[in-house]
């Protein structure tokens, strides 16, 4: 009898583990669907390219169904519930959905109220309406103090402020206000990023460009009356613009679930993938509270492997746990501005050593950005 | 450490920094001004940032104590 798979999230790893399941298992070994909360695919990536007129927000998102198998179904339709004990999930229509085995992919989410003045004093791109805002705030800024930062720990795609600074450096440049204009970087450790090669690349190149930094800055709230950001440290920042990365969370049945901590990041094992402890349920991408990027790159590179444990079980074969397993393996763009960008690529053991950037590299991450819609949800590449 | 009550301690043993650090930032936060925390951390890194943290967050690091098993137990007390 065909075994249930049941893929919580049509984002960029759902998406890959239905398709890589879809053309390994013959409809008689299993049926595949995704749950999804909507029925858009988003390709968050060029959300940063909104703030600064370079992407249409109406533009970065295509149907999920365009995207998928045509043997995996797919229902809209936002999960509330998840009973591990008797293996099904409800959604908020009511419907309870079964499953053998189950893929959490449901990513992360913004939550701005976590932090006092948010809403009212901040701004970010992590949504593309929140980009659009940003967009008409930044072709009207004349000159002042733009700080950018990170409202909390984790947040989705590390790198994304450090780009968003680089970008708006050349930005201001560009419109000939870079003179007028103080940019002020925070991070909430003692350097710059949670990378040590990383972060010293970043530093140095924030050094040539002068953009000044904060760190051990934790967002504590935020005054938008008096257009000040304090952090629990007591630092208080001026801003003429405030650009915060928002504090994320897992998706809400999530929280404060069994499976997963209170802010719903699911515990997974760094290697199989697995999710506490159980023989059927798997993890990926934002979702996990693994120490690797919460970034669309990441599960990328997790889908195969947990694809490949499905296909095992379902056809009761052994798998060799170190053949198939996770390594951390995570690849990322970093785009510098002035056409240039250079990359970050590292796994568990092995930390990332950026080369200089290039008009090559950045051209890359341009093909990625008009590719994707054909290679990576499809599992091609 | 004798006659000093720890309201909540994290072990935060087998995470890398920023993990403990995190750990420590999230105690303080939930706790009331003059409670005392403490996370557990095997972490090289932690030795310095955290005591960096404490320094420049302005609340007491009370002590840095070997904890039986490995690793180190760092005591704060919160201040304001």
């Amino acid at each position: 009898m065909a075994k249930n798979i049941l893929i919580l999230g049509g984002g960029t790893g759902g998406s890959i583990v239905a398709n890589i399941l879809a053309r390994s298992l013959s409809p008689q070994e299993a049926s595949i669907t995704v749950l999804t909360a909507s029925p858009q695919h988003v390709y968050q990536p060029y959300q940063l390219y909104i703030p600064f007129g370079y992407q249409d927000p109406r533009k970065i998102a295509r149907s999920e169904r365009s995207l998928l198998h045509r043997r995996v179904s797919l229902v809209v339709d936002p999960v509330e519930e998840l009973d591990v004990k008797n293996q099904k999930v409800v959604c908020r229509s009511r419907k309870s959905y079964p499953y053998d085995y189950l893929v959490i992919a449901t990513g992360s989410t913004v939550d701005e109220e976590q932090i006092p003045g948010f809403k009212e004093g901040a701004d970010h791109f992590y949504t593309p309406e929140a980009a659009f805002v940003l967009y008409e705030k930044l072709q009207n800024f004349n000159g002042g103090t733009i700080v950018v930062g990170i409202g909390g720990l984790p947040y989705k795609c590390p790198v994304a402020p450090v780009e968003f600074t680089f970008m708006l450096e050349e930005f201001l440049t560009k419109r000939g206000i870079r003179q007028q204009s103080e940019i002020i970087y925070t991070f909430p450790l003692n350097d710059v990023f949670n990378i040590k090669t990383a972060a010293d690349y970043i530093k140095a190149d924030f050094d040539k460009r002068n953009i000044k930094t904060e760190l051990f800055f934790n967002l504590a709230e935020i005054h938008p009356e008096k257009k000040i950001a304090e952090s629990i440290e007591g630092t208080e920042l001026s801003y003429d613009l405030l650009v915060m990365t928002p504090p994320h969370k897992g998706a809400p049945f999530l929280r404060g679930h069994e499976i997963a901590d209170a802010d719903g990041w699911v515990q997974t094992d760094r290697h199989s993938l697995k999710v506490a402890q159980l023989e059927n349920v798997w993890s990926l991408g934002d979702t996990t509270n693994l120490p690797v990027s919460k970034a669309g790159s990441t599960a990328h590179f997790q889908a195969p492997v947990i694809a490949k444990q499905i296909c095992a079980a379902i056809r009761q074969e052994t798998v060799d746990s170190e053949k198939v397993k996770y390594n951390g393996h995570v690849a990322c763009f970093i785009e510098s501005g002035y056409g240039k960008a250079t990359m970050l690529d590292f796994d568990y053991e092995h930390p990332p050593q950026p080369p200089p950037p290039t008009e090559f590299i950045h051209f890359q991450k341009l093909a990625l950005n008009k590719f994707y819609w054909y290679l990576i949800p499809k599992a091609l590449i | 450490m004798e006659g000093i009550k720890i309201t909540k301690e994290v072990d935060a043993r087998g995470s890398f920094c920023p993990g403990p650090l995190m750990e420590m930032i999230r105690l303080i936060r939930s706790a009331q001004v003059g409670d005392v925390v403490a996370v557990i951390s095997a972490d090289e890194g932690t030795k310095k940032d955290l005591p960096a943290w404490i320094k420049k967050a302005k609340h007491e690091l009370i002590a840095e104590e070997p904890v039986e098993g490995g690793g180190t137990r760092f005591i704060c007390r919160k201040l304001h």
